[in-house]
């Protein structure tokens, strides 16, 4: 037995598919959600711990490949490069839970590790790249 | 009485010029009013730093023996324009590596150059008479070659518009990412502290005008492309709603910084240039003590739906940069996270290292030798047959 932490990006198309319901079925998995957030007809989000066999969990990843879900491995850290940042606040407009915000007096950019979820979305927003991501 | 430039700029030589940043002078003419302000103050800094697609720099690198006429020519694998004398090229800020695509780019060069790396340098040409070599590789650095010239034909936008996305898709655009639903809302101007913000009219910033570029004293070259001065203005401020007037400047490029030039990559639109500008703006008289006092609760700017994928986008209504700043905004009655992509921290400290540059006497002003054009229409690209 293993497990596995992975963020899913849902299209729209597929928010109202039983994707979940699969997992355990047909893989044998034990899928534990720690954060989602999905509506009807948007894209959707959600941070998921999978249990189960070696075997399962590859097939059941590639399951959520085939019907074209991102499935992206979360984070174990990130972190934030001070010196190299120009707190220009691409990064904030991705952070949902505001672990990255702007100090609304000197406009620097400032990290509340204790709120990140390591989503990882502000990797890929950052467009200096002095953010980065530890994978576990 | 209104000042002249001639007279500032002796002030300057005395040690004696009064310079404040534009922030600063927000609460000065609050406290002392226009009048007092336009008598006290010489020199109001102002100050952007943010992506700036239109840019690049002219090189010349020196001939090599037997010498070439570079017809292709790529640097760290990115192409550079090459389609002018022998050994001159423009690498612009947007291009993209052949080999490592949206990772590195023209950009990236400039800033390695900056930074003292050395950078390959491979040029192919078909040779001729004067010119018999046919391939060229070597490594060039910012001092081994001759000139190196910032040139951007397009910066310092006059207000930009706030982009948002109310698509069921996350979009990735020039603006940022835009989540879903309105998921997101970006913007990028340092409104109070912006150099055309300040000058709304364009009567002390025109062509010839001496900057801050990138860390060195550069100059404007003329108006920048797709200069909109004709856009929308609120009537009360005269300032722009929507991007308006642009400026194409120039400078050294050996002297300038990796601390005020960065390169930037927006996730999967592409790579661009964060440039840092400060633009003197002298108290000429009351109107310009008024102009540089407009606050953000008085500067507006419109809001727009990017994930039309049209050259009109959907307006959907305008915002004032205190709201912004706030954090969150209400776009068709729901609450709408906002983000800057141009930092004010950085716009900030060009404001306070001009301001020293001007009171210790090392920066004078120079009087615009001919005026931002003020009726210029900015026409659209139809198919025409």
């Amino acid at each position: 037995m293993m497990k596995k932490r992975i963020v899913l990006t849902f299209p729209p198309e597929l928010v109202d598919q039983p994707i979940i319901y699969r997992l355990v079925k047909d893989y044998d998995l034990v899928p534990n959600i720690l954060r989602a957030q999905v509506t009807p007809k948007e894209e959707g989000k959600m941070v998921l711990e999978l249990e189960g066999g070696k075997e399962g969990i590859n097939k059941g990843l590639k399951y959520l490949e085939d019907i074209k879900i991102d499935v992206q491995p979360l984070a174990k850290d990130i972190k934030l490069d001070e010196q190299e940042c120009t707190s220009c606040g691409a990064c904030i407009a991705v952070c949902s839970p505001k672990a990255l915000s702007m100090n609304k007096e000197s406009w620097k950019l400032e990290f509340d590790r204790d709120r990140c979820l390591l989503c990882g979305l502000c990797v890929p927003a950052c467009p200096l790249g002095v953010i980065q991501v530890e994978f576990e | 009485m209104p000042k002249t430039f001639a007279e500032i700029n002796e002030k300057i030589r005395k040690g004696e010029a009064v310079v404040v940043t534009a922030e600063e002078v927000i609460d000065l003419v609050r406290e002392k009013g226009e009048k007092r302000v336009a008598e006290e103050v010489d020199v109001v800094t102002t100050a952007t730093f943010g992506p700036m697609c239109s840019s690049g720099a002219l090189l010349n690198f020196g001939h090599s023996d037997p010498p070439i006429k570079m017809q292709k020519v790529w640097l760290n694998d990115v192409p550079a324009y090459a389609g002018l004398a022998a050994v001159d090229v423009y690498i612009g800020a947007t291009e993209l590596s052949e080999t490592r695509g949206m990772e590195y780019g023209g950009a990236q060069v400039i800033e390695d150059l900056i930074s003292g790396k050395k950078v390959k340098l491979r040029a192919t040409s078909y040779g001729t008479d004067c010119y018999p070599r046919k391939e060229f590789e070597s490594y060039i650095t910012l001092d081994s070659i001759n000139q190196a010239i910032l040139f951007n034909p397009r910066n310092a936008y006059q207000n930009y518009s706030v982009a948002t996305n109310s698509s069921d898709r996350t979009i990735y655009t020039y603006m940022g990412i835009l989540l879903p639903n309105f998921g997101n809302a970006n913007y990028c101007n340092c409104s109070q502290l912006s150099p055309l913000i300040n000058d709304p009219l364009y009567r002390t910033i025109g062509v010839g005008t001496r900057i801050f570029l990138g860390g060195a004293q550069g100059y404007i070259a003329w108006e920048g492309t797709q200069h909109n001065p004709l856009q929308k203005r609120d009537e009360k401020t005269k300032i722009p709603v929507a991007p308006a007037g642009t400026l194409c400047l120039i400078g050294n490029l050996k002297e300038m910084s990796r601390d005020f030039l960065r390169a930037a990559i927006f996730h999967k639109y592409g790579i661009t240039l964060t440039v840092g500008v400060g633009i003197p703006i002298p108290l000429l008289d009351e109107e310009m003590a008024h102009f540089v006092s407009i606050s953000d609760e008085e500067i507006y700017t419109t809001i727009l739906d990017y994930s039309a994928p049209k050259r009109e986008k959907p307006n959907l209504g305008r915002v004032s940069y205190k709201e912004l700043r706030k954090g969150e905004i209400e776009i068709k009655k729901k609450r709408v996270p906002t983000a800057p992509l141009s930092s004010l921290y950085k716009a900030r400290e060009i404001a306070q290292v001009l301001k020293e540059w001007i009171k210790k006497g090392k920066f004078f002003l120079q009087e615009p030798i001919q005026r931002l054009p003020v009726d210029e229409k900015f026409k659209p690209l139809d198919i025409r047959r």
